[in-house]
């Protein structure tokens, strides 16, 4: 006999139940979460090590690093005595809520008032698996083109805020900044965009202002 | 590349409904995929090949209905469906006063199933063949 079962269930629901528990055990530390998405080469690990340079220093962070094979974005982490830990997705084209959830054991979660999360460089993927983040970021950059907007709009209208990195190339390259400007806005018009470069330092306070502003905010919701 | 894990994730929704429902075999999947996303039929297509072997769900027929996104013009005021690469402006009026929602679910809806139990009220099924 044959019987139709609606089901309605989001296919990703697994991997929302465990970014959910991830959230909780972020808000149980106190912590700030920080989801970095962007294309492979756009400025992931150079924005991390750029920001922290320039924090306060009684602001502790911690970094989980995806990759798909190697540990190189570790070791350079690792190198500033930045407390991180690498995953290694093993072919897989985006980090999970199951390997956040599994490397968190592995880091001084109360000890830490910011984590950033470096997903694997890809604009499709990373979108639809909830980390349990508290701000998802998309970095694009110059050399990329202004289109990116308009042909990955999953990734940014997932995006809370979103860098435009290797700012110093915008003389040299045909970058239509009004039209990526444009992508955003009918995507995400309450995204606040940072125009900035890791190599020349350029933009970067405006950044870290604005994130050190969503940490206190976060702060203050938990009463601490 | 970017569907098998999707895939993975719709092979487990329907085989957690079926085995609910008793069901030995799973016919029919219709599934809603947000234009908006990135991903390709195609590619779940063929994952679903792969990965549903040897399950209920071998065999089972694919009914993939792409949930386009939702442009609103905020000058005209016309509603009209998007799919990427999005066009900067109103295919109506030509404003680029233009918002973008939706297209991004991606739901198992429902399955149609072949029950366990052709018999109903048939008892003792043979066990350790």
């Amino acid at each position: 006999m044959r019987t139709n079962i609606p089901v309605v269930k989001a296919i990703l629901q697994a991997n929302e139940a465990v970014a959910s528990e991830n959230r909780t055990a972020f808000d149980a530390a106190g912590l700030l979460a920080v989801n970095l998405m962007s294309s492979p080469g756009a400025g992931k690990t150079s924005l991390i090590l750029a920001t922290v340079e320039r924090l306060p220093d009684t602001l502790k962070v911690g970094v989980i690093e995806g990759d798909i094979a190697s540990t190189l974005d570790a070791e350079r982490i690792a190198a500033r005595n930045i407390p991180v830990v690498q995953i290694n997705t093993g072919g897989a084209c985006h980090l999970d809520a199951p390997m956040i959830r599994s490397a968190l054991p592995h880091l001084p979660l109360t000890a830490l008032d910011l984590l950033f999360i470096e997903n694997v460089g890809n604009l499709v993927c990373p979108a639809e698996f909830d980390l349990g983040a508290h701000l998802n970021i998309v970095i694009a950059s110059v050399p990329e083109g202004h289109d990116k907007p308009y042909k990955y709009p999953g990734m940014f209208q997932k995006a809370d805020g979103v860098v435009l990195n290797k700012a110093d190339l915008l003389e040299i390259l045909d970058f239509d900044l009004e039209a990526f400007r444009h992508g955003l806005r009918i995507l995400r018009p309450d995204a606040p965009l940072f125009i900035l470069s890791c190599r020349t330092g350029d933009g970067l306070e405006t950044w870290i202002d604005w994130l050190m502003g969503q940490y206190r905010l976060r702060r203050e919701r938990h009463g601490r | 590349m970017h569907e098998l894990a999707i895939t993975q994730g719709i092979l487990s929704v329907v085989l957690e409904a079926a085995e609910a429902a008793r069901a030995r075999r799973v016919l029919t999947i219709d599934l809603t995929v947000g234009a908006l996303t990135g991903y390709a039929e195609d590619p779940i297509r063929f994952y679903f090949d792969l990965l549903s072997r040897g399950t209920p769900a071998e065999g089972a027929i694919l009914r993939i209905r792409r949930e386009p996104g939702q442009g609103h013009c905020q000058t005209c005021g016309a509603t009209f469906p998007v799919e990427p690469p999005l066009s900067p402006a109103c295919p109506f009026c030509g404003s680029v006063e233009i918002r973008i929602h939706g297209g991004t679910h991606c739901l198992v809806e429902r399955i149609e199933v072949e029950d366990e139990d052709e018999h109903p009220g048939g008892e003792g099924h043979p066990s350790g063949q």
